[in-house]
């Protein structure tokens, strides 16, 4: 039986991991690779890394992180931001990603799934969706550029759009609830369940260990994505899962 | 020394990798020349099987691989990799595979027998139930969880190749073996522990294989 994942999220800035992250144990806070092996050894399923260079150089950079991940840690990883080409696609899969995230390239360029999907296969896809609800439309709205440029696309139609495109897994985080703590978006997840068939993971919302237990469950997420949660060790991968187990939920 | 086979399918750099933290020479290579001092050989893949097939035969690579197995070296196929040592596939109509163990590779339903649904790929950490614990791939082993990624599965006739199996909306074949074939269907190198004790398994195998008189 598929086992729900937890994936822990790294933000990576020209090469270092940002976002204040406490880990006592670790002689350098930045280290992506560092960092990384810690959630391997906790038994995290997966890592997104979150390149949020502004710069070229920080791109470049980003490369060398990637091999650098790959080498060391015997367990997939997805690498977002910033991917706009089936270029930047192909140099972050050559260095040992095994899936790269579409945001705002998606949108801007719908396409570039389905040349993605050709080139690279379905299953190092993966199309992360910003979705904030939005009383006027009755429904969530898709948002792009880490939240701050609202469209014009409603997320449920988006989400069935991009499997089309040929999209192997979703990403979606509730923007309503990212950084809230109060738990992932139940409602969203569930809608979002009911019209793809592809692999849904849950982001935003996570603040303490139950919160996985509702999105499996309650939601029937694939998988659940968190940051702070685990990077503030308010808890770690191990005790969710844990809690998970005992709550009857499969994890490896 | 192990050599990979470069024939422009797979993630490569995973799987040397992994082979590196072992501790184990390797050769990458898509010419036969280079990889002809190799004693055992790993078949990685990522893609559709046609192109596979066709990308073998274009570089001469499949009959290179027959010839080594008939010669009794120890063959990986990982993946993909896996799927080709059967008859054949159905991705994107029948195409004719290495013929090296029985079988069929056909694609998920999408639902079990009772009708209850399943996502297409089989994506994620499954479970591994071993049938048969004394092959020499599953040496030192006790289940465990391993990462598969594949809409496609092995659909054989001849359940004796099976090693071990993970259970999805059919019973998923796992690790195959038969003689010095052996197949993963899921992705050791990216499958923590457990998949590097498979891959270390192989290696070892390698390693006894080499000296006997061939």
């Amino acid at each position: 039986m598929l086992t729900k994942r937890i994936i822990p999220c790294l933000d990576v800035k020209d090469g270092r991991v940002v976002k204040g992250i406490q880990f006592l144990e670790l002689r350098d806070a930045g280290d992506p690779v560092e960092l990384a092996t810690i959630y391997d050894e906790q038994g995290a399923d997966e890592l997104v890394f979150l390149d949020i260079s502004a710069t070229h150089e920080g791109r470049k950079t980003m490369i060398e992180v990637v091999r650098e991940v790959a080498a060391t840690l015997a367990i997939p990883f997805t690498v977002g931001g910033g991917i706009g080409s089936l270029e930047d696609m192909r140099a972050i899969l050559r260095a040992g990603a095994d899936k790269v995230s579409l945001n705002s390239a998606a949108v801007r360029q719908p396409e570039l799934i389905t040349e993605g999907a050709r080139y690279f296969g379905s299953q190092c896809m993966v199309v992360a969706i910003d979705a904030k609800y939005d009383h006027d439309l009755g429904s969530w709205r898709v948002y792009t550029h880490g939240g701050r440029k609202s469209t014009e696309l409603e997320v449920l139609k988006w989400a069935r759009q991009v499997e089309e495109l040929g999209a192997g897994e979703l990403l979606l985080t509730s923007m309503d609830k990212d950084g809230e703590k109060t738990g992932f978006d139940l409602a969203l997840l569930q809608a979002v369940q009911q019209v793809v068939s592809i692999p849904v993971i849950a982001s935003g919302g996570a603040g303490d260990a139950s919160h996985f237990v509702d999105a499996f469950q309650d939601a029937e997420a694939d998988a659940a994505l968190a940051a702070s949660i685990f990077h503030y060790k308010e808890t770690s991968v191990a005790n969710v899962k844990d809690i998970l187990r005992q709550n009857g939920v499969h994890v490896r | 020394m192990i050599g990979i086979i470069d024939y422009g399918m797979g993630n490569l750099f995973s799987v040397s990798k992994a082979l590196e933290r072992l501790g184990v020479p390797y050769t990458l290579s898509h010419s036969p020349q280079e990889l002809e001092k190799c004693q055992g050989l790993i078949l990685p893949g990522v893609g559709a099987f046609p192109d596979a097939m066709k990308a073998l035969n274009k570089t001469g690579m499949k009959q290179y691989i027959l010839n080594k197995v008939e010669e009794g070296i120890p063959l990986l196929g990982i993946c993909l990799g896996m799927q080709l040592l059967f008859d054949e596939s159905e991705e994107n109509g029948t195409t004719e595979g290495l013929q090296l163990l029985p079988g069929r590779v056909v694609r998920f339903a999408g639902k079990d027998a009772a009708g209850h649904a399943y996502k297409i790929p089989h994506m994620g950490w499954n479970e591994l139930q071993h049938l048969q614990p004394e092959a020499k791939l599953l040496s030192k082993m006790d289940g465990g969880y391993v990462y598969f990624v594949h809409s496609y599965y092995v659909d054989t006739p001849d359940k004796h190749v099976v090693l071990a199996s993970a259970q999805y909306e059919t019973e998923v074949p796992a690790v195959v073996g038969k003689g010095n074939v052996y197949g993963a269907q899921f992705h050791p190198e990216k499958s923590s522990t457990t998949g590097m004790k498979i891959l270390e398994n192989f290696c070892n195998v390698v390693r006894d294989q080499e000296g006997v008189e061939r």
